[in-house]
C-alpha cells in the first residue's frame, strides 16, 4: 500500500538521484519533434555525453510547446535541478532546430556559454504569456517514470482525497472550481459528476474520452504522451467521487506512442498500489482498461463512444437517457475528456478557490490549444481563459508570416467557425466564442491568412463531416452530402444564387434536426464563413473567381477582368 | 374517466391530454388521434429516432425532440406542427428522394409505398435538392424476395425486425454516412445467407420498394406489418 | 445452418493463436469484437471475410453485425495493403498548406484514388486526419517515416526510390 510517507520517500530518492546526475539535457520525443527525428538527436546526445564523460543525463521528455522550432532540446543546469526555489535558479536553456550533428556543441557548452546559433529566447511572449496547469510537467518529466511524476507533486491530491475527504466533498471542490468540460461543449464538470454520483446503480463506470478527432488538434495526444499519470490521477479521483470501480480510456489507435505510454503508466500505478484493488490501502478500487478507437470522429459523441466500447457500430442514440443515468451497459457512466481529467488533481491539490480565481466569470482556469496554420510560432500552448484571440495569435503566435495579412482564425474544428480580424479582441471563453459563431471546441486553433479561401475551408470541413457522418439520421447523412455538393459547385465557379439560398436553408435544417452533435454543428463552418466572408462566396458565384486564388473556378481571373 | 395511477397530464397542440408512465409523445399523440409523421418508427419494433420526421417542439426544450423516443413528462407542452416543422419535414423528404433513385412511376411499390404517401401527406410537390443518382445494385438471388438498394431509405426496420422479432439478425448496416447500405450476413447475396430463415418479416415491414416479394403484382403488392404488435406481446409474455 | 460450436482455427497459421488470445483475454465476450478485429489487422495487415466470419462466430456475434462494425471504422482495411503505404495528412493545418493538391498529385501519379492500392500491389494511398505534426504542414508519411513540409517532388522522389530494385 502507498502512503504519504512513501510518496515523500520516493520524491526524496528521485531528487537525490537527479542531483547526483548533474546537468539535465531533455530532448522532446513527443509526436511533433519525433516526426523531425528527434530520436536520432537523443541518441547522438547520449553518445556524446558518454564519450565526453560530462556529469549530465540525457532524457527523452514530452512536448515543450514550441513545435515550430523543433526538434527542441532543453538544458537544465545542475544547480537549477537541485534548487528549491526555481525562480532564482540559473534559467533553463532552450534550443531549437537541433540536429544530431549539434550534440557535441551542446554537451561541450554545459558549464560554458549557451550555444548561440540554436538558442531560443525563453523570455519571448510565446513562453511569457502562457500559464501552465495542465502542461506544467510536460517537457520536464520523463513520461514513463511514475517516480518523476510523484517527485513533481503527483498523487498527493489522490491520497489526501481518499484519506481525508468524502466523495461528496470531492464533487463539491470540482463544482466550486467552475471547471467545465474541455471536450468542447463546456458542460459544468461538477454538475456532471454530481449527477453520476447521485444516480442509482450498484455498478458505475468512468470513461476518458481520448478519441481526439478534430483534424487540427493534438492536445490530448500531447498530454497523454507527456504526462499520462496526471490523467490517471484525475480519473481515479473522479471514480472515487462518483463511486465507480471500473473505467475505460477510449484512445485513438492512430496514437501508438500515447497507447504505449498510457499502458506503462497503468502498469506502474498498479505496481505502486495507486490503481487496482484497495488503492492506497483504502476500500476504493478502480480497474482501468484501454480501448482503442478505430477511426470514427463521431465516437467523440458520448453515446456513440459507449456503443464503440461495447463493440458495436459507433452510432449515437437519442438522449435522454443521458449516460450519467444510463450509459455503458445501461449503468451510470461518467465521460470526461483528457484535458478535463488533467485539471482535476491540480484543483484538489491547490483548492477550488485558487482555480476559480483564474479565467473569466463563466470560464475558469486555462485552456490548451494546438496553435497551427499561418502563424510564426506554432505548437502547443496553454493560456488563461479570457485572453484575447489577438494576444494569442499576435503575441504568442508572433502573427502571420511576412508579406501576408491575417484573414481568420478557426476554432472548434468541424463544429466550429472562422473568426475575422474585427473580432480578435473578444476574450477566449466558451460564451464569447459561441456568440462569435464559433465554439471553444477541444482546442484546435488554426490561423489563416490571405492565401486561404474561406469557401474552400468551409467545403473542407463539410467533406470531413460527410465522411464522418455515421449515416443513422437522414439530415446528417443526406444533408451533409448535399451541402458538400453545393459547396463544391461554388468552389468550381458553377453555382447560382439559388444554390446559395438552398445551402443556407439546408444549414438551418440540418443544424436543427440532426440526431447528435456532429450533424447539429456541421453547418457551423459554412454559417460562420457566410457571416463574415460572404463576399468570397459572391465572388465565386457572380465573378466565377476565387479571391485567394485557391479554387480552380470555371474561368480565370484574367477572363473576368477582360 | 379517471386517470390511471401515475398518469402524466400534458398539453399537446393546445389540448389537455394524459399519458401512462413511460409512454412516448408519439404513442400518447396517436391515442389522442393527433397525427405525427414517421417513417423509421413501426409499432412493435424498438425506436431509433433516425428519420427525424417526428420531431416536435417542446416548450422549454433547447432543441426539437423526436416524439418516438421522448417520454411524456408531467406538464409538458408539445406542439406537433408549425410552419418551421412543416418546412423541415418537407426538406427531410426531399433529402430522402434525392439520396437514391426514387422514381415512383417505375417502382414496384408505386401506390403501396409509405414514403410516397408520406410525401403526399406532407405536401411535398417537388424536389429542390439535386438528385444524387448513385449507382446501386439489385439483389434478386433469394428465391422469394428481392432487395433493391435504389429504393432503400435506411430506416433499419428490416434490421430491427430480423434481430428483435425473428432473432436471426441476418440484416445489418455496413459502411457509414452516405455510403451506408443494408446487408445480409457478410455483404453476400441474400440467397446465399446462412442465417436467413426466409420468414419474410423484413419484406412486410419495409416501407418502400426496397424489399419486395417476387411475382407479386397489382393490388397484391401491398405489405402488412400488422403481425408485429401481436408477436411482440406474445414474446414478452413467454 | 450456422454451426453454434466455437469454430476451429481457419488455418495452421500461428497468427490465429494471437487472435484467439485476445478473445480469450476478454472471455469471448461479444463486446470484444472491435478489440479482436484490431488484433486481426495487426497480425494479418487487413480483415478478410474469413477472418471476420471466424471472429464473429467465436464471439457469437451475428455475421452481419460483425461486418457492419468492420466497415464502419475507417481504420479497418478489408483489402490487403500494398507493399508500401503513402499517407497524406488531410488535417486542417495541412489542408490550408496545400495538402489537397498533394493528394491530387499522388492520385494522379499512382493512378488510384485515396484508399486504394496500385494494381501491382506496390503502393497503398491513404488519407489521414491530423498526425499532430501541424507545425510542419503539409505532412506525408511514407511507410513509417514522416516527411515535413512535403511537396509534390517529395512524393516523386519517394516513388522513384521505391521503384528502384
Amino acid at each position: 500500500m502507498m502512503s504519504h510517507e512513501e510518496l515523500e520517500q520516493t520524491t526524496a530518492k528521485v531528487q537525490q538521484e537527479q542531483r547526483a546526475a548533474g546537468d539535465r539535457i531533455n530532448v522532446c520525443v513527443a509526436a511533433g519533434c519525433l516526426s523531425l527525428h528527434s530520436d536520432a538527436v537523443q541518441k547522438s546526445l547520449t553518445d556524446e555525453a558518454k564519450k565526453s564523460g560530462a556529469r549530465c543525463s540525457v532524457r527523452g521528455v514530452g512536448c515543450m510547446g514550441l513545435c515550430s522550432a523543433g526538434p527542441v532540446v532543453s538544458h537544465e543546469p545542475a544547480q537549477a535541478v537541485a534548487a528549491e526555489d526555481k525562480t532564482t535558479a540559473q534559467p533553463t536553456r532552450l534550443y531549437g532546430g537541433v540536429q544530431p550533428g549539434h550534440a557535441a556543441k551542446i554537451v561541450a557548452s554545459l558549464n560554458q556559454e549557451p550555444v548561440r546559433e540554436l538558442a531560443i529566447d525563453t523570455a519571448m511572449p510565446f513562453f511569457a504569456k502562457q500559464t501552465k496547469i495542465v502542461l506544467e510537467n510536460s517537457g520536464s518529466i520523463n513520461p514513463e517514470s511514475i517516480e518523476e511524476y510523484i517527485a513533481a507533486g503527483g498523487y498527493r491530491a489522490l491520497l489526501r482525497a481518499l484519506h481525508e475527504m468524502t466523495p461528496a466533498e470531492v464533487v463539491q471542490e470540482i463544482s466550486a472550481s467552475g471547471l467545465r468540460g474541455r471536450g468542447g461543449a463546456g458542460y459544468p464538470t461538477g454538475l456532471k459528476w454530481a449527477t453520476v454520483a447521485r444516480a442509482a446503480g450498484a455498478t458505475k463506470y468512468v470513461i476518458c474520452n481520448a478519441d481526439e478527432g478534430d483534424p487540427g488538434a493534438f492536445m490530448d495526444r500531447s498530454v497523454l504522451e507527456s504526462d499520462p499519470h496526471r490523467v490517471l490521477e484525475g480519473m481515479i479521483l473522479a471514480a472515487y467521487a462518483v463511486g465507480a470501480s471500473q473505467g475505460y480510456i477510449y484512445l485513438r489507435a492512430e496514437y501508438p506512442l500515447a497507447v504505449q505510454r498510457l499502458g506503462v503508466a497503468i502498469r506502474e500505478a498498479k505496481r505502486m498500489g495507486l490503481l487496482g484493488a484497495e488503492i492506497a490501502g483504502t476500500r476504493m478500487s478502480l480497474h482501468l482498461e484501454i480501448r482503442l478507437g478505430a477511426g470514427a470522429f463521431v465516437c467523440g459523441e458520448e453515446t456513440a463512444l459507449i456503443a464503440s466500447i461495447e463493440g458495436r457500430r459507433g452510432t449515437p442514440q437519442p438522449r435522454p437517457p443521458y449516460p450519467a443515468e444510463s450509459g455503458l451497459w445501461n449503468s451510470p457512466t461518467l465521460i470526461n475528456n483528457v484535458e478535463t481529467y488533467a485539471n482535476v488533481s491540480p484543483i484538489l491539490a491547490r483548492g477550488s478557490a485558487w482555480y476559480a480565481a483564474q479565467g473569466t466569470a463563466k470560464s475558469k482556469g486555462t485552456k490548451v490549444f494546438a496553435l497551427s496554420g499561418k502563424a510564426r510560432n506554432t505548437g502547443l500552448i496553454e493560456v488563461p481563459m479570457g485572453m484575447t484571440l489577438r494576444e494569442i495569435i499576435f503575441d504568442i503566435g508572433g502573427g502571420v508570416p511576412a508579406g501576408h495579412t491575417f484573414k481568420a482564425v478557426q476554432t472548434g474544428g468541424p463544429s466550429g467557425g472562422c473568426i475575422p480580424e474585427s473580432l480578435l479582441d473578444i476574450p477566449v471563453d466558451y460564451d464569447s466564442l459561441m456568440q462569435a459563431g464559433s465554439i471553444m471546441g477541444s482546442g484546435g486553433m488554426i490561423v489563416m491568412d490571405d492565401s486561404s479561401c474561406m469557401v474552400s475551408v468551409a467545403r473542407f470541413f463539410m467533406e470531413f463531416c460527410m465522411s464522418e457522418s455515421c449515416g443513422k439520421c437522414v439530415p446528417c447523412r443526406a444533408g451533409t452530402a448535399q451541402m458538400h455538393g453545393l459547396l463544391t459547385r461554388i468552389t468550381e465557379g458553377v453555382a447560382t444564387h439559388r444554390d446559395l439560398d438552398l445551402l443556407v436553408r439546408l444549414c438551418e435544417m440540418v443544424g436543427a434536426t440532426s440526431l447528435c452533435g456532429l450533424g447539429q454543428t456541421a453547418p457551423n463552418p459554412v454559417l460562420s464563413t457566410l457571416r463574415y466572408f460572404k463576399n468570397e462566396y459572391l465572388a465565386h458565384i457572380e465573378d466565377k473567381h476565387c479571391p485567394a486564388g485557391v479554387c480552380e473556378c470555371a474561368t480565370t481571373p484574367a477572363e473576368v477582368n477582360a | 374517466m379517471s386517470a390511471a395511477p401515475g398518469a402524466k397530464t400534458f398539453v399537446i397542440d393546445g389540448v389537455d391530454a394524459s399519458a401512462t408512465p413511460g409512454q412516448t409523445i408519439l404513442s400518447a399523440a396517436r391515442e389522442h388521434n393527433i397525427f405525427i409523421p414517421t417513417l423509421c418508427h413501426l409499432e412493435g419494433l424498438g425506436d431509433v429516432g433516425a428519420c427525424r420526421l417526428c420531431l416536435v417542439e417542446v416548450k422549454g426544450a433547447r432543441r426539437l425532440l423526436p416524439a418516438c423516443t421522448t417520454r411524456v413528462d408531467e406538464g409538458m407542452e408539445v406542439t406537433t406542427n408549425s410552419p418551421r416543422l412543416a418546412d423541415y419535414r418537407q426538406m427531410t423528404m426531399q433529402l430522402l428522394f434525392a439520396e437514391r433513385n426514387h422514381v415512383c412511376s417505375v417502382c414496384v411499390a408505386n401506390n403501396h409505398c409509405e414514403m410516397q404517401s408520406m410525401a403526399t401527406t406532407l405536401g411535398m410537390t417537388h424536389v429542390e435538392v439535386p438528385y444524387r443518382f448513385p449507382a446501386l445494385t439489385v439483389d434478386a438471388s433469394h428465391e422469394r424476395f428481392t432487395l433493391d438498394h435504389n429504393r432503400c431509405i435506411l430506416c433499419t426496420r428490416c434490421v430491427r425486425v430480423c434481430s428483435e422479432i425473428e432473432g436471426a439478425h441476418t440484416w445489418d448496416v455496413m459502411g457509414r454516412g452516405i455510403q451506408s447500405k443494408v446487408i445480409t450476413d457478410l455483404d453476400q447475396p441474400w440467397g446465399t445467407s446462412e442465417t436467413c430463415t426466409s420468414c419474410g418479416k423484413c419484406v412486410q415491414v419495409c416501407p418502400t420498394g426496397a424489399l419486395f416479394q417476387k411475382n407479386r403484382t397489382g393490388e397484391r403488392r401491398g405489405k402488412d406489418p400488422s403481425f408485429l404488435p401481436y408477436l411482440r406481446t406474445m414474446r414478452e409474455e413467454l | 445452418m450456422v454451426n453454434m460450436a466455437r469454430p476451429s482455427l481457419p488455418s495452421e497459421d500461428k497468427r490465429w493463436r494471437i487472435v484467439q488470445g485476445t478473445m480469450r483475454k476478454h472471455g469471448y465476450s461479444r463486446n470484444a469484437l472491435i478489440e479482436t478485429l484490431h488484433t486481426v489487422q495487426q497480425s494479418f495487415g487487413f480483415l478478410d471475410k474469413d477472418a471476420i466470419r471466424f471472429v464473429a462466430s467465436s464471439l457469437r456475434v451475428p455475421p452481419s453485425q460483425a461486418y457492419g462494425v468492420a466497415t464502419f471504422y475507417h481504420l479497418f482495411q478489408l483489402r490487403p495493403p500494398g507493399k508500401h503505404t503513402c499517407q497524406v495528412c488531410l488535417g486542417t493545418a495541412c489542408f490550408i498548406n496545400g495538402a489537397e493538391r498533394l493528394m491530387k498529385h499522388a492520385e494522379k501519379s499512382l493512378g488510384i484514388q485515396a484508399g486504394e492500392t496500385t494494381p501491382d500491389g506496390e503502393v497503398s494511398l491513404l488519407a489521414v486526419r491530423c498526425v499532430g505534426s501541424c507545425s510542419f504542414a503539409p505532412v506525408m508519411i511514407f511507410d513509417e517515416k514522416t516527411h515535413s513540409y512535403a511537396k509534390s517532388e517529395t512524393l516523386d522522389e519517394q516513388l522513384q526510390a521505391w521503384r528502384q530494385p
